[in-house]
C-alpha cells in the first residue's frame, strides 16, 4: 500500500525535525527543523486526503500558510536576539531559569 | 364615719413628710427649716387622729342602737370567719354575710369595703365595732394578701398618743438638735418613725403588723446611730438592732404558727375570734404566745432582753423621748394587746395564778427598777425606768387586766416623754452632758420652768395621788392581786410589783436631788431653755397630771362616779366583742380597792421618802458606803453596776463562745480547704497550660504549620531543578510526554 510509505516518510521528516529542534543550537536552524516538523505533518494531511477526500489537502494549504508567518515571526525574534546578544545560540537564553 | 374608714391617712401624712423633707426639703426650704415640713404634716396627723377619736366615740355610741346594721356591714373580703362566728347570732350571721357576698357591691367593685366585725351581743353591754378597711395587697400563688387598716378603741388611743408626742419632739427637736450636721436626715428619719409606729398600729392583719414592727427598728436603728462619728453612738444602734432581730425570730415563728393555726389567715379578728372561740388547739396557742413574748421581750425591752434599751440613749435625747414614750418599745405592749386572745387562752391567764407574761413582765419591773439605782446618767435612769414601767404593763397583760396596760400605756407616755424632753433640756443647760452625779445639781432656780415639769412628771412616775401614774399603776396592781373580781390570783405579781413601786419612788427622788438640789457641779453658767423646749415640757406635764382622769375608777369607797365620767378609757378603748376574751364569762375587771391603792401610795411615799431623806437629809447614814463595808451589799452592787452581767453573757460568752471556734474553723477551712481548692485548681491550670504549649501547641499546630511550610520548601526546591531556562530542553520534555502518550493511546486503542 502506498499509503505506508508516505507515512513512513513523514515519521522520518518529523523525526529529525525533533531532533533538529532539541539538539541544534542555532536559533535559524530551530526554526528550519520545526518547519521540518510541519511539512511531516503536511506530507500526512496529503497521504489521508487522497484516501478521504479534498479536505486533507485544503488543510495542509493552511498549514503553509500558518507555517510561512511563524517563520516570519520566529525570524523576527531571532533577529532581535541577535541584536541583543550578538549571538543566537540558544542555550544561552537561559534567563527563565527558576 | 368617714374618718374611721380613712384612718389610713394618719400614718400617710408623715410618710409624706418623711419623702418631701428628704427629696425637696434641702432645695426648696433650705437646711435650717426643714422642720416646718415635718412639723406640718405631724400636726395634720395628729388633728386627724383627734378628729378620728371623735368618731369612734360617736361611732360607739350609734352602733349600740342598730345592731343588725352592724352585722350587715361585714364583709368577707377582709375577714372571713368575723361575721359567721357571732355567738349568739351565728345563723343571721352567716344568712346575712352570705347575702352580703352574693350582692358583691363595694368589696369586689373596689377592692376593699367597710367592715365592722361582729359583736358579741350580750344585753346591756357596750357595743365597739372595729371599723376594718383593707385593699388587695399583692398575689402570692392563689393566695391574696390584703392591706388595710383596723380601727377600734385601742388603734384610736395609739393614734392620737403617737401623734400629739411626735408633734411634740418634733417642736423640742428645732431647738435642741439645732445646727447639727444632719439636720435634714434627722427631721426626715423622725417623721418616717412616726409613720411606721402609725402604720404598726393600724395594721389590719398580722403580715402588716410584722412590716411596721421592722420599719420602727429600722428606724430606730437610725436615730440611735445618729451620731454615728463616735462609735459607741454606732454600736448602740447596731445592739439595739441586732437585739431586736433575736426577738423579731420569735415574733416570725410565731405569726407563722398563728397563720397556719388559724387556717392559714393574717387577719387579726379571724384570728383572735378562731382563738377565742377555742377553733385553735391550746397548744398551738401557747406555743405561738411564747414565741410572740420572745418578740415583745427584745421590743419592749422585757428582762435578758432589755440590753439594748439604755444603750439606746445614745441617740438625741428627743429621738429616746419618741422611743420610750410613743414609738417602738410601746410595740410590743400593742401587739400583745392587738392578739390579747391569743396570749389569753394561750397562757390560760384567765385561770392560772402564774403565767409566763406576768413572770416576765413583774422581774422585769423590779430588775429594772433596781439597775435605775446604780446610774449616773439622768437618761440612763429613765431607761431603766421605762424598762420597769413596761414590766408593769406586761405584767398587766399577764394578768388580764388588758385595760390597766393601755391605761398605764397612755398616761406613761406622757410624763415619760415629759421626763426624757426634761433631762434633754438638763443637758442643754449642763454643757451636753447627762451625768447628773458630776455635771448637774442646783438646777432648781435656773431652771424654774423644766424644774416644776420634771417634778409634776417624777410624781407621776412615782404614783402620788392624783396624778395619772397613781391611777393606772393602782388599776395594774389592782389587777393582779385578785382581791376583787379580777381573774386569777397573782400574789407573786403583787408583791414584785409593789416593791418595784417603792424602788421606782425612790429612784426618782434620787435623779431630782442630783439634777436639782444641792450646789452646781458642772461646768458655766445653766440657764433656763427656750420656748421650744419648756412649752413642750409643759404641755406633757399638765397631760401627765390629769392623764389619769381618762379612766377613774367608777367606785371609791362605795361612793359611785357618774357614768360620764369614769371608765371612759375603757368603755372605748377595751374591744368587746369575740373576738376578745371579754364576751363571756372568764374576763373581768379588778375594781377599785381602797386598801390596795392605800398600800401603793403609801409604798410610793415611803420610797420617796426614804430617799429624800437619805439625800437630802442625811439620814440612813449606815446605808452610805454599805457596799464598802459589807461584802453581800458590796457583791449585790457589783451585780448592779455590771447590769447583772447580762452584756457580758452576750458579748462574751455566747457571741464570743460562738465567733471563736466558728472563726477557727472558718479559718482552717478557708486555709486548707478552699486555698486547697483554689490552689489546686491554679497548679493544675497551669500544668495544663504547659502541656497543651508544649505538646499541641507546639508538636501539633507548629508541626503542621512548619510541615506545610518545609514540604513546599522541598517540593519547590525539586521542581526548581527543572526550571532551567533552556527551551530545547523543556522541547525534550514535551515531546518525550507526547510520544508516551502516543504509546499509551496506541496501546489503549489497539488493545
Amino acid at each position: 500500500m502506498l499509503l505506508n510509505q508516505f507515512l513512513l516518510l513523514a515519521a522520518i521528516l518529523f523525526s529529525i525535525g525533533v531532533y533538529g529542534v532539541i539538539v541544534r543550537r542555532n536559533g535559524v536552524l530551530v526554526l528550519m527543523s520545526i518547519e521540518l516538523i510541519l511539512n511531516a505533518v503536511n506530507i500526512n494531511l496529503v497521504a489521508f486526503g487522497t484516501a478521504n477526500g479534498i479536505s486533507g489537502q485544503v488543510f495542509s494549504l493552511f498549514v503553509i500558510a500558518v507555517a510561512a508567518a511563524e517563520v516570519g515571526v520566529g525570524l523576527a525574534i531571532v533577529l532581535l536576539i541577535y541584536r541583543n546578544r550578538r549571538s543566537i545560540d540558544i542555550d544561552e537564553l537561559d534567563e527563565l531559569k527558576g | 364615719m368617714w374618718f374611721l374608714t380613712h384612718a389610713w391617712l394618719v400614718p400617710a401624712l408623715p410618710a409624706l413628710s418623711f419623702l418631701i423633707t428628704l427629696l425637696f426639703g434641702k432645695k426648696v426650704l433650705g437646711p435650717r427649716r426643714v422642720h416646718w415640713i415635718g412639723i406640718l404634716f405631724v400636726s395634720a396627723a395628729f388633728v386627724l387622729a383627734l378628729c378620728t377619736a371623735g368618731a369612734w366615740i360617736q361611732h360607739s355610741g350609734d352602733a349600740a342602737h342598730d345592731q343588725r346594721a352592724a352585722l350587715a356591714q361585714v364583709d368577707g373580703e377582709c375577714s372571713r370567719v368575723g361575721a359567721a362566728a357571732h355567738a349568739g347570732d351565728a345563723e343571721l350571721a352567716g344568712v346575712l354575710a352570705g347575702e352580703h357576698a352574693a350582692a358583691g357591691h363595694a368589696a369586689e367593685a373596689g377592692g376593699h369595703g367597710t367592715a365592722a366585725a361582729a359583736e358579741g351581743a350580750a344585753e346591756g353591754e357596750h357595743l365597739s365595732q372595729p371599723v376594718v378597711r383593707c385593699a388587695h395587697w399583692w398575689d402570692s400563688g392563689d393566695r391574696s394578701f390584703t392591706i388595710g387598716t383596723l380601727v377600734d378603741g385601742q388603734a384610736v388611743m395609739m393614734l392620737v398618743v403617737v401623734t400629739l408626742i411626735s408633734l411634740l419632739v418634733h417642736v423640742f427637736s428645732t431647738d435642741y438638735v439645732n445646727g447639727d450636721r444632719r439636720y435634714v436626715h434627722y427631721f426626715a428619719f423622725l417623721s418616717l418613725f412616726t409613720a411606721s409606729m402609725l402604720f404598726f398600729v393600724l395594721a389590719e392583719n398580722t403580715l402588716q403588723m410584722i412590716v411596721g414592727w421592722e420599719l420602727v427598728g429600722v428606724c430606730s436603728y437610725a436615730l440611735i446611730g445618729h451620731w454615728w462619728e463616735e462609735k459607741p453612738n454606732g454600736d448602740a444602734a447596731m445592739k439595739a438592732f441586732l437585739t431586736n432581730r433575736v426577738g423579731d425570730v420569735g415574733l416570725l415563728v410565731g405569726m407563722i404558727t398563728l397563720f397556719f393555726a388559724a387556717g392559714e389567715t393574717f387577719s387579726v379578728l379571724d384570728i383572735n375570734t378562731l382563738a377565742n372561740n377555742g377553733q385553735i388547739s391550746h397548744t398551738l396557742l401557747l406555743i405561738s404566745a411564747c414565741c410572740l413574748i420572745a418578740a415583745v421581750m427584745s421590743k419592749s425591752g422585757q428582762f435578758i432582753l432589755h440590753t439594748w434599751l439604755p444603750d439606746a440613749m445614745a441617740g438625741p435625747t428627743p429621738v429616746s423621748a419618741l422611743i420610750h414614750a410613743a414609738t417602738m418599745v410601746v410595740a410590743g405592749i400593742y401587739m400583745v394587746g392587738r392578739l390579747y386572745p391569743v396570749f389569753w387562752h394561750g397562757l390560760s391567764i384567765g385561770g392560772s395564778s402564774i403565767n409566763l407574761l406576768a413572770v416576765v413582765g413583774s422581774v422585769t419591773a423590779l430588775l429594772g427598777a433596781l439597775l435605775a439605782f446604780v446610774q449616773k446618767d439622768i437618761k440612763k435612769v429613765l431607761a431603766y425606768s421605762t424598762i420597769s414601767q413596761l414590766g408593769f404593763m406586761v405584767t398587766a397583760l399577764g394578768v388580764g387586766a388588758w385595760t390597766a396596760a393601755m391605761f398605764h400605756l397612755f398616761t406613761h407616755a406622757m410624763f415619760k416623754a415629759c421626763l426624757f424632753l426634761g433631762a434633754g433640756s438638763l443637758s442643754h443647760a449642763a454643757h451636753h452632758s447627762f451625768d447628773m452625779v458630776d455635771d448637774m445639781g442646783g438646777l432648781r432656780k435656773v431652771m424654774p420652768k423644766t424644774f416644776a415639769t420634771y417634778l409634776v412628771a417624777a410624781a407621776a412616775l412615782s404614783g402620788i395621788f392624783p396624778l395619772s401614774g397613781f391611777w393606772s399603776k393602782d388599776e395594774i396592781v389592782a389587777g393582779t392581786g385578785g382581791l376583787n373580781d379580777a381573774n386569777g390570783t397573782y400574789y407573786f405579781a403583787l408583791v414584785l410589783l409593789l416593791i418595784a413601786a417603792f424602788c421606782t419612788a425612790a429612784y426618782m427622788t434620787r435623779t431630782v436631788w442630783y439634777a436639782f438640789f444641792g450646789e452646781y457641779r458642772g461646768h458655766g453658767h445653766p440657764h433656763e431653755s427656750g420656748s421650744r423646749i419648756t412649752i413642750p415640757l409643759i404641755i406633757l406635764a399638765v397631760l401627765g397630771a390629769i392623764a389619769g382622769a381618762a379612766n377613774l375608777p367608777g367606785k371609791i369607797l362605795g361612793w359611785e362616779l357618774p357614768e360620764s365620767i369614769a371608765l371612759r378609757l375603757e368603755h372605748y378603748v377595751e374591744p368587746v366583742g369575740v373576738f376578745f376574751p371579754g364576751h363571756d364569762a372568764g374576763f373581768s375587771h379588778a375594781g377599785f380597792n381602797f386598801g390596795l391603792a392605800l398600800l401603793s401610795l403609801a409604798v410610793a411615799l415611803a420610797g420617796v421618802g426614804i430617799a429624800w431623806a437619805f439625800y437630802a437629809g442625811g439620814r440612813f447614814a449606815w446605808m452610805a458606803g454599805l457596799s464598802e463595808r459589807n461584802a453581800l451589799a458590796g457583791w449585790f452592787k457589783r451585780l448592779l453596776e455590771n447590769k447583772y452581767y447580762l452584756d457580758r453573757l452576750y458579748t462574751d460568752i455566747i457571741v464570743g463562745g460562738i465567733k471563736r471556734p466558728i472563726a477557727h474553723a472558718a479559718n482552717w477551712i478557708n486555709q486548707n480547704v478552699l486555698d486547697g481548692v483554689v490552689n489546686g485548681v491554679g497548679r493544675s491550670t497551669v500544668g495544663v497550660g504547659r502541656w497543651v504549649y508544649s505538646r499541641i501547641d507546639q508538636g501539633v499546630v507548629d508541626g503542621v504549620v512548619n510541615g506545610t511550610a518545609s514540604v513546599s520548601s522541598a517540593s519547590g526546591g525539586g521542581l526548581r531543578k527543572l526550571q532551567t531556562g533552556r527551551v530545547q530542553q523543556y522541547a525534550v520534555l514535551f515531546f518525550a510526554a507526547a510520544a508516551l502518550l502516543a504509546g499509551a493511546l496506541v496501546v489503549a486503542i489497539g488493545s
